[in-house]
Order: C-alpha cells, then structure tokens, then sequence
C-alpha cells in the first residue's frame, strides 16, 4: 500500500514538499516576506537528502547559484516576493535564452517598491511575463489551495525540465501563509519529468542542438566540455553575429513553447457549461470567485468561473471560446488591471468584460465578485 | 606581442597551448597588446601543471573583455552575467564538489557591480580559483573608469581626472575571509603562472589579482607610448615581489602593490562544512 500521509500545512510549506517530491536537489535564495518559509524548510530537508541549500547575499546570488546548480546537473529552485523577484529579472532572461531548467516561486506581496510586505497581492503578474530585457518565452504556474501548490511546484518542475526553461510558481501571500489539510501524494501519484540527457558521443554533442526542439543537456562534468553563453549563441553554444542565426535562435525559444501550449496550459472550469456570466481569476481570488458563482447560482443566475492553473502563456483558446458564449466576462485581480488586459485582447468585442481590483492589501471578497455578477441577471 | 621577459628563463619544451583552446574559436576579440591573452596563456599553463582532466575544470566568467576567455578554453565553460560569476560558480561549485572551479573576471566586473559577490564568496571560503584581471578599466565598454582606476587617471567618465580612491583587491579579498590572496602580473608571466598554480591547488577561495593593460583605451587615454611602455611602467617599475619587499626601505615601496602570495592559510571550506556539519547533524535528526 503506498503511504500517502496527511499534513495540515501552509502553503510555502507545501511547495516545499512539491520541490522535493519532483526531486529538487539544490535550493539557493534570499529570505524575504511572504516567501521565507519555502527556504527554512528547504534548509531543513534537502541536506537530509543529500541536498544542496545555501542562503546567498542577495537575490540576484540566489537565482544565479541556482542556475548554476541546474548547469551541474541538480534540478534547483529559488523562491523569492515581489522587490526580489525584481531583483532576479536579468538571470530569468539568462536562463530563458540560454536553456537552463529552473523554478522561481514568487509568493505575491502588495507593491509597489516594499509595499506591503505581509498583504497579498497579484501584481507580479505582468512581471513574471515582461519582467526580464527582450522578447522571451514565459511559463507561470497559478495555484489557488495549498494541495494545489504541491501539485502545481511539482508541474513547474516537469515543465522546466521539458523545455529547458525557467518555470515562475506564482502565489499570493494568502495562499503562503494559509494553512490547509493536504494529502501527501505517494511515489508514482504524480508525474515527474527529468530533462533529457545525451546519448551520444562527446565531440557529437551540441547543447542547442537544432535538431531538436528542446536538445539534451549535459551536466558539467560529465565528459560533454560545451559552451554556456547569455550571447546569442549558434547551436553549438558559442557567440554569434549571424542575423539569420540569431534570429533563428530567438524564434525557437518562442516557439518550443508556443508549438506546445496545449500541453502546458491547464484550466479548472466551474459551471460553465450553460453560464451567461462568467468570472475568470487566479490564485486565492479565485476562492472568493468560487463562493460568489455558487451563491449567484443559488439566486438563478448563471454564473460559472474559468481558473487558470497556467496564466503563462496565456490560456487564449480557452477564454476566446467562452467570450463566445457569455454576455460578460468578470476578472477580478489584486491588482490595477493586469489579467483584464489579456482577456480583453483575447475575447475582443465578442463579450463584455470588466475588473473587479483591489490594492488595499485585503482580499476580494465573494460580495465583491457577486455584486457584479448579479448585474447580468 | 613580443614580452620582455623579467629574467630569461628558458623554456626547454614549447608549450602546446592547442591542448586547452578551442582553435576553431580563435582569433579572439582582444585588441593587440592587451594583456588579458598573457594571463590567458599563464592560466593554461598552470591548469597543465595541475594534471587535472578537462572534463574536471569548470572556467566561469563574468561580462568584459577578460570575461570572453572562457569562450577559448575547452574545459566546462560558463559566461554569465556582468558581476554574477561568482554566484553561478558557487553554485556550480557547491552542486559538485569534484569540478575544479576557476573564475575569470575582470576588475569591474568583480569589484564593482559584484563586488557583494566578492565579499560574500570570501567570507564562505567556497573552493573557488579566482582571477581578477585588473586593467584599472571598463574595457569592453570604450574605457570608463573602474574601481581599480588610480586618482587622477584619465578615463571616458572621467575627463577631468578621476577623484575616487582605488581598491586593493587583495586587501578586500583578505578583510573578507579568503584564504588564499595573490597578485601577479602580465610583465611577470612565468611567476603568474605559478601563482595562479599555487591558488589551483589552494582549497578554499583563491583569489589572485592580476594587474595587466588595456593599451586601446587605459594607455591612449593616459598618454603612454605602446603597450610595452604599459607594462614597464605599470606592470614592472609600480610593482615589488613581496620577498623582496623586506629588504627593501619604506620610500622604495610607497604607492607600490606587492606581487606573490599574500596571505595563505589554512581554514575550513564551505563545501566540506556543509558535508561534515549540515547534512550530518541533519541526518541523524
Ligand atoms: C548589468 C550590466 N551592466 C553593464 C553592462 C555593460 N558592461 C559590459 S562589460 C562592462 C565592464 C567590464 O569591465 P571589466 O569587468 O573590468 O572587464 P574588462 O573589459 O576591463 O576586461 C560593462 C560596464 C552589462 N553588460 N551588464
Ligand atoms: S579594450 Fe582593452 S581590455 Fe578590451 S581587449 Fe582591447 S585592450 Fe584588452
Ligand atoms: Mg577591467
């Protein structure tokens, strides 16, 4: 029988076990508010295991010896909020260009600057996609109960390691403080995906091989002596000046993601089958949301709610195809308007959609989400 | 370049440099007269004297001019970012143990924008071979002044003559834990590269400052004749072996930096702490 036991955790606790059920061997970060527990019990558990876990100086140190783990052939993670996840922004662009596997939690807090450090927020949002210089491929994970952000860290592993990219787990402080009952998945429960690893003869390898989609890496010392480069970089990881090599280069990052979001996107949906008004929310807005479509439901209206696990890239079929069939849709965001941004390019004019936002530090409120909804009665 | 060699000492066996670079990705981007290609080759032969395997040695650099020498050697290669090479190096590091880890960086990129890093990675005493190649400028980006650039200097940011004091790398290095601290320069290059040797096989951080030349923006800027006028007077005249410097009176070696090894002792190393101490005390708990 396998054992699956259960634990009343917090959510920063939670994501500590998802990293280690995915095999997470290698942590280096920065404390700060309200992401810290996700390094004290990563420094408590990884040496357990063999595990590496270091606290750098600063934030910017963490995400790079994180990179550098992930070169050396261990899957690593950094957690950080809001000015440190600032602060990690050119690494994120290094390892998106240069093809490192890695996952950054970043546990929301209100902005801007140190805010409000112990409120949540979900401001980070257009961050975790335009934060970093120059067009770049983005994935972000968004859990809404702390069994999903075990589940989820262990998805942004998976993806990491798929596409030799960096992985943004992204969580208000709600969800990282709040404490849930949740079962511990048993070995074997959820898939864990390794990056590939070559097979082939030393002097054959190539780290950008473009024969690939996503090619093999190598762990230094392995006997592959390659090239690592945040230049833009020929198939064989050395600089390069050639614009149709450069080019080439940009737009398959791009699209080893775009070609594959079908694979990455994943979406809870909640009576939506014959809603009129629909809500579309992340994250811990999205328990208010759930209370509100069922109450309004309770009062005859028919209301229903799309939830993103995968707001990076942007679940556009999804929301597209429900603009089609509602009079409105309603994205409420801890925020000034973020996600809104989105669904409106997406659903066009086929729908109308409105915010519901808040950047007091507290969270929105089922009332909040009903007192709209019911405006499409 | 032809360079003057301090003593003649003779070399029997021409050294085979092909060994360790990666010939198809040469010429490299240095100017001629630059410095950064001497230590270049006093690091190879130095690795060689190691024995270690290639597949062994992890070389890890920042952004700059002397930051592209990664891109030469065929070893593990890894060029980061503009001051993060000693982040990804200790973490590349402290995930396996067993690589040989050397930074190559440049006087900007360790000092100023990751001088933290610096500082950090000396205090931690992580196995690491550090080279600062410290050519008193921002090479790569046109000549602006660095933290290493002396008072009064010429630069592109400082047309008037700079008016920050300069820092001593190894004095830095030492203040902050390091275990190992050398300095070197391109003039003596038969003497770097047994400096450099002696930090390989140090364990601990390592570092050693090496004072070479930007002749393309440092030496026009600052009037000096050629790139062999650079070295001489920066190199060889403003420099002192530390053995030397003993018998040497107080006048002799004002304004002078020491050259050799600095401060060597032996203290705990930050990967085998966290073997010894962390993953025991956290396995028996
Ligand atoms: C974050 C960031 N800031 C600035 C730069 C621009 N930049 C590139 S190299 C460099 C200075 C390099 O000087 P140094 O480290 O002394 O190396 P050198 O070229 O002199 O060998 C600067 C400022 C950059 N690449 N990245
Ligand atoms: S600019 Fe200066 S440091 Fe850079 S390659 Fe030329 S001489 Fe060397
Ligand atoms: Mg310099």
């Amino acid at each position: 029988m396998a054992d699956r036991k259960k634990k009343f955790l917090q959510g920063n606790e939670a994501c500590v076990e998802g990293a280690l059920y995915a095999g997470c061997m290698f942590f280096a970060g920065y404390p700060i508010t309200p992401s810290t527990e996700v390094a004290e019990g990563l420094s408590v558990r990884l040496p357990k295991i063999g595990g590496k876990f270091i606290q750098m100086e600063d934030e910017i140190a963490g995400i790079a010896a994180a990179l550098g783990g992930s070169l050396a052939g261990l899957k690593s993670m950094t957690a950080t909020s809001g000015p440190g996840f600032s602060l990690k922004q050119e690494c994120l662009g290094y390892a998106c260009l240069a093809e490192i596997p890695l996952v950054i939690v970043n546990v929301m807090r209100g902005g801007p600057s140190t805010g409000y450090p112990t409120g949540p927020s979900q401001s980070d949002i257009m961050q975790a996609k335009w934060g970093t210089h120059g067009d770049h491929p983005a994935i972000s994970v968004t859990p809404s109960y702390v069994q999903e952000i075990l589940s989820e860290t262990v998805r942004a592993f998976n993806l990491a390691e798929r596409f030799r990219t960096p992985v943004v787990v992204l969580y208000d402080e709600i969800l990282g403080h709040m404490r849930e009952p949740i079962t511990i998945p048993a070995p074997g429960d959820l898939e864990v995906i390794d990056r590939m690893r070559p097979e082939c003869k030393s002097e054959d390898y190539l780290p950008y091989d473009e024969k690939y989609e996503v090619a093999p890496l190598a762990p230094f010392g392995a006997g592959y002596r390659f090239h690592v480069t945040g230049l833009n970089h020929k198939q064989d990881g050395f600089p390069t000046n050639d614009s149709k090599q450069i080019g080439a280069n940009n737009l398959r990052i791009m699209s080893k993601i775009e070609n594959h979001k079908e694979e990455i996107w994943k979406n809870d949906e909640l009576l939506l089958d014959d809603a009129e008004v629909a809500v579309f929310t992340i994250g811990s807005t999205a328990r208010s949301a759930r209370f509100a479509v069922l109450e309004a439901r309770k009062a005859g209206i028919k209301a229903g709610l799309l939830r993103p696990l995968t707001i990076w890239p942007f679940p556009e079929k999804a929301v597209r195809e429900l603009a089609k069939r509602v009079k409105a849709i309603i994205v409420p965001e801890l925020n000034l308007g973020q996600m809104i941004l989105e669904v409106e390019r997406v659903s066009g004019a086929a729908c109308e959609v409105v915010g519901i936002n808040r950047v007091d530090g507290e969270p929105i409120t089922p009332m909040q989400i009903l007192d709209v909804i019911k405006k499409y009665k | 370049m032809s360079v003057p060699a301090e003593k003649k000492e003779k070399v029997s066996v021409p050294f085979d440099y092909n060994k360790y670079l990666r010939p198809n990705k040469l010429p490299h981007i240095w100017c001629p007269g630059c410095g950064h290609g001497i230590v270049l080759k006093a690091m190879l032969r130095a690795i060689d004297k190691t024995g270690f395997d290639k597949n062994d040695i992890c070389v890890i650099s920042g952004i700059g001019c002397s930051s592209r020498t990664p891109g030469y050697v065929d070893f593990n290669t890894l060029h980061t970012l503009h001051g993060r090479a000693l982040s990804f190096a200790t973490g590349v590091k402290f995930a396996n143990p067993k690589l040989k880890v050397i930074v190559v960086t440049g006087d900007g990129d360790a000092l100023a924008i990751g001088g933290n890093h610096f500082i950090h990675t000396c205090r931690r005493n992580i196995d690491l071979t550090v080279l600062v190649f410290t050519n008193a400028t921002y090479g790569m980006t046109g000549g602006q002044y660095s933290p290493t650039t002396p008072m009064g200097s010429q630069a592109t940011t400082s047309r008037y003559g700079s008016i920050e004091p300069p820092f001593d790398a190894c004095e830095m290095a030492k203040a902050s834990g390091a275990s190992f601290v050398a300095r070197g320069t391109a003039y003596h290059t038969l003497e770097l590269e047994k400096t450099i040797h002696e930090a390989i096989m140090h364990k601990g951080t390592s570092v050693v400052d090496i004072i070479d030349a930007c002749p393309t923006y440092y030496g026009r800027a600052n009037k000096f004749k050629s790139a062999t006028h650079m070295m001489e007077v920066i190199e060889k005249e403003n420099t002192v072996n530390v053995k030397q410097a003993d018998k040497l009176p107080p006048e002799k070696l004002e304004g002078k930096f020491l050259r050799g090894v600095l401060h060597k002792i032996e203290k705990p190393e930050y990967c085998e702490q966290y073997e010894s101490i962390v993953m025991e005390k956290a396995k028996a708990k």
